[in-house]
């Protein structure tokens, strides 16, 4: 258990609902959700959820911490905004659910090598670095993400691909060599700062009951 | 106005009738075979100009008895409502040329259409007198309100307000009923999010203020007598005076019951003082008066559940089948209560399907959520004590699965019965005690038991009180008429006429109050009420003919009928609405209104031109009811739909009033095929008479006899049920008749 994870557990120990409320982005929206279950049947990606949202706002008004947390299902939303659209009480369940996934992740719950958790987390790091995406170190990075063997066998796959690409100066093998970045790096990592300190500030103010 | 009867016949020549039909020889048919005094033709009757001939012919007397060979008789209405003569209409617009093709080969038999429907208005014109009032009636504008919750106290305060001196009579010691027991209501208004005052107290303060409202405590009916307008009720106070006083109408707001919840043993109730139904936690609100809300051994409630549908919408013995509809938005104000007190209560509503009804109700359970309440939806097993507190069993219908939770209080929501009397047809009247199976059908149509001490005490030959439909709420016409009772100028408002809540009471008894002073009005003028309002004709019989058998007082959907000493019948026209099912159920055809009649039908299915068995012309009688099916069959004609030229619509009142006399006169003279169409019978009847259309259904039932005697085929006569909207059926069912006469063959019996 994470400190972190240990220290939200004694703090709403018998209300989750409260704890989503407080931590979870947007997640002041679960309790007005009216149980229609348009959401999930609006899921293009319905049938791979195991809990579809509507069930993870019910699984949270009862109580189901480690489930909820712990669940692949909210990984799997990826931001069609069909629920958001047809919500009949205008949740915003999209980002109800990466603000629940990002939530699963500071506190340690998340699957492991949940593949999606995995992916942001590479895409996070890789934009950190210059304050943009290289494309070519994030597309090796997930060549590479199962082991060297599984890595040669999709840069083989692949070799046509990028010979083309590079035929046609569609990708750069300079950019291996760090990259270009954004022309301010150091306002980019100001602006970074401080939108973690907003989102501090913000879990701070709901932390006092 | 002498007393010979002068026809004119007036045959317009509008809308395509010229073209399509020969009108002079329909002015022949007029005189020669109808009889008329004469017979003009016009070339836009509804016009001004033609509307004057006519009103020049009757001022100069050389009309009473005016037969308008035009459009349908809905059509046109305002400009053929002559006065001081009887009118009838020949449908040659909706009943033939919109319904015929405009073909060489269909003229013949569309011309044959268009001349008996004139020699049947004039038949028909030959047999009708203007309908007058009796002078029976009495004005009198006092309205009388039976309860004195919210339904009785808002109806007699609209009552007042609109001039009608109204009396409340209140079983109890005090004004309120079941509001006065509440802590607060579900909002009345925008924005519908938070709980508001119960309104008891002013509107007492009001009512005592009214100088037009007069309030009997500890007071009940012991007897009423009369009709609309000259009730006479007998008022007994508790301390056991009864003073007498007259009514002109009179508002039944008797209110609810509350079920009883010891039947619900697996909620624990009655084995914990923790477990309480919603009328009980208003006690323990009131109580706490917006502060912490304590239970009965003192301990401040940290966590409730609220249980919906306690005991309601269940198959099992004892609870109740349907919906309260009050339940679920009471839960959600109970709920406030403890988050309002205190944000950090539990507060969970267990629920299968929440029904916040009303324009609030949405916003309501927003605002619930807002505050916090938690709604999951899953179904309770069992409520067991667990030391002081209670766990609650359920299954999690969104989770699926089986799980607990523990809590301070259970809030059970249980539902409304109604506060009826006695159903007069519990028990089957004389007429139908010797029969097993309407014995039968009585009793199970009257499951749940109702307070057995009459409210009214009607002094009527049907019962003491107003019929029921079903689980004890009085009957009323769900779909057109809502407020209209069995028992004319008897109006019944709030929770006993179907479960509501106390706004949708509050709407109701404004309603109820308004159609006590329409009939007190009406009463006095002798008009009918709904569904033919303004009617002046009211049934009378032949007393030398009438054989004392009861029937019309048995059948009488509304209880209007009482018997004299001698068994004679006794109409109290303004408690009648002029249906005739009294003319259809006499044997021997005594009884008639004005202008509607044995004769005024008989008249027109014997005014058919009857061609040989060998023309190839069958004749088929269609008996409509002029509320649905012939509306149906205008709309159908609007449509252009065709239907055979064989058929002859005669529009009646209702199907209850088709005296089986036509039946038998029609197949004896010829006919080949008779339909009569109906409204929808049963519990979910649309029969604009309650009962018409099911008494008509028992009769025709019994036709098959009278066929057999004939040695006649059954399929020659079919009965069906008919709504306004079956546009498209109707003259289906008219050609399916025409398909039957063809294939069995021409009826022996035309002369």
């Amino acid at each position: 258990m994470t400190d972190l994870n240990k220290q939200m557990v004694e703090q709403y120990r018998n209300s989750f609902l409260k704890e989503v409320e407080a931590n979870v982005e947007e997640g002041e929206w679960v309790k007005m959700c009216m149980q229609c279950g348009v959401c999930s049947g609006s899921c293009p990606l319905g049938p791979y959820w195991d809990h579809p949202p509507q069930e993870l706002f019910m699984m949270i008004r009862a109580g189901k911490r480690e489930e909820v947390l712990a669940s692949s299902s909210m990984w799997m939303c990826t931001s069609c905004y069909n629920c958001i659209a047809r919500c009949p009480r205008e949740l915003p369940i999209t980002h109800i659910m990466h603000g629940l996934a990002h939530y699963a992740k500071r506190l340690g719950l998340a699957p492991k090598n949940q593949p999606t958790m995995k992916f942001s987390q590479k895409f996070w790091d890789n934009l950190m670095v210059t304050g943009r995406v290289n494309e070519l170190k994030l597309g090796l990075s997930l060549y590479f993400m199962n082991g060297l063997v599984e890595g040669i066998k999709t840069s083989l796959k692949m070799k046509n691909i990028g010979l083309g690409m590079l035929l046609t100066k569609r990708m750069n093998p300079m950019e291996m060599l760090g990259g270009h970045s954004v022309k301010d790096k150091s306002g980019f990592k100001a602006m970074i700062k401080k939108a973690q300190e907003l989102e501090a500030a913000r879990i701070a103010k709901f932390k006092t009951p | 106005m002498a007393d010979e009867i002068k026809i004119g016949a007036y045959v317009c020549k509008g809308c395509g009738l010229g073209e399509r039909l020969n009108t002079g020889q329909l002015e022949t048919t007029a005189t020669r075979d109808g009889k008329a005094k004469f017979a003009k033709s016009h070339d836009f009757l509804c016009s001004a100009d033609g509307v004057a001939m006519i009103q020049k012919d009757i001022d100069s007397g050389e009309t009473n008895h005016v037969v308008i060979a035009a459009c349908s008789r809905r059509a046109k209405a305002e400009a053929f409502a002559f006065k001081n003569v009887t009118i009838s209409r020949a449908n040659l617009r909706e009943g033939v040329i919109w319904v015929r093709p405009d073909t060489a080969e269909a003229k013949e038999t569309t011309q044959d259409m268009a001349d008996d429907y004139v020699r049947m208005a004039c038949a028909e014109s030959k047999f009708q007198k203007q309908p007058a009032p009796s002078g029976e009636q009495t004005l009198c504008k006092e309205i009388l309100v039976v309860g004195g919750g919210i339904s009785g106290m808002t109806a007699a305060l609209e009552a007042a307000k609109a001039g009608y001196p109204a009396t409340i009579i209140e079983k109890s010691g005090q004004l309120g009923g079941v509001m006065a027991q509440l802590h607060r209501r579900v909002p009345t208004k925008a924005p519908y999010a938070q709980p508001e005052d119960t309104s008891v107290e002013s509107l007492i303060a009001e009512i005592s203020a009214n100088k037009k409202v007069t309030v009997m405590l500890n007071a009940k009916v012991a007897k009423t007598d009369g009709a609309p307008g000259r009730f006479s009720v007998d008022i007994a106070v508790e301390s056991g005076s009864v003073q007498n006083k007259m009514f002109g109408a009179i508002v039944q707001a008797s209110g609810m019951k509350s079920f009883d919840a010891n039947i619900l043993t697996e909620f624990s109730y009655g084995k914990t003082p923790n477990v309480i139904t919603q009328l009980e936690l208003e006690a323990l609100a009131k109580a706490a008066n917006g502060g912490p809300i304590k239970r009965k051994d003192g301990k401040e409630v940290k966590s409730v559940v609220f249980v919906q549908c306690a005991g309601q919408r269940s198959t099992k013995p004892g609870h109740l089948s349907y919906c309260s509809g009050f339940c679920c938005t009471a839960s959600i104000k109970q709920a406030m209560y403890f988050k309002d007190a205190n944000p950090n209560v539990d507060t969970v509503v267990m629920y299968t399907d929440l029904r916040t009804p009303g324009a609030g109700g949405e916003d309501f359970y927003r605002s619930g959520q807002n505050k916090g309440v938690i709604f999951t939806k899953g179904v309770v097993n069992s409520v067991a004590p667990n030391g002081n507190d209670l766990t609650v069993n359920f299954k999690d219908l969104i989770l699926d699965e089986e799980i607990s939770m523990p809590a301070d209080l259970v809030v059970l929501a249980t539902g409304q019965l109604p506060n009826s009397g006695p159903d007069p047809y519990a028990v089957p009247m004389e007429a139908d005690k010797n029969d097993a199976e309407a014995v039968a059908a009585s009793k199970a149509a009257h499951e749940v038991a109702v307070s057995v001490e009459s409210i009214l005490n009607l002094n009527y030959r049907q019962g003491t009180d107003l019929p029921h439909l079903k689980h004890g709420f009085t009957d009323s016409h769900f779909i057109c008429f809502p407020y209209e009772t069995r028992r004319t100028g008897i109006y019944s408002a709030g929770p006993v006429r179907r479960p509501m809540d106390s706004w949708q009471a509050t709407i109701d008894a404004t309603g109820a109050a308004m159609k006590a002073i329409l009939e007190a009005e009406n009463a006095g003028k002798g008009m009918a009420a709904h569904p033919r309002s303004g009617d002046l004709s009211f049934p009378a019989f032949r007393k030398e003919g009438c054989t004392q058998c009861k029937r019309c007082t048995v059948e009488c959907p509304f209880g209007a009928i009482n018997e004299d000493e001698r068994g004679y019948p006794q109409f109290n026209e303004s408690r009648c609405r002029r249906c005739g099912t009294c003319m259809g159920a006499c044997p021997v055809r005594v009884i008639s209104f004005e202008n509607y009649s044995v004769d005024t039908v008989g008249s027109q299915i014997k005014g058919v031109d009857m061609p040989d068995e060998f023309s190839e012309k069958p004749r088929i009688l269609v008996l409509a009811c002029e509320n649905d099916a012939y509306p149906a069959l205008d709309m159908a004609a609007q449509n252009k739909l065709e239907y055979s030229a064989f058929a002859r619509v005669v529009p009646v009142r209702c199907l209850g009033s088709v005296n089986t006399i036509w039946l038998t006169d029609a197949l004896n003279s010829g006919y080949d095929g008779v339909v009569l169409m109906g409204c929808q019978k049963g519990d979910d009847y649309q029969c604009h008479f309650v009962k018409g259309s099911e008494i008509a259904g028992v009769r025709m039932s019994k036709i098959g006899d009278t066929l057999k005697t004939l040695n006649l085929e059954e399929a020659r006569v079919a009965t069906y049920e008919v709504a306004i909207t079956d546009v498209d059926r109707v003259p289906k069912l008219i050609n399916d008749m025409a398909e039957t006469v063809a294939k069995v063959g021409m009826s022996p019996f035309k002369f």
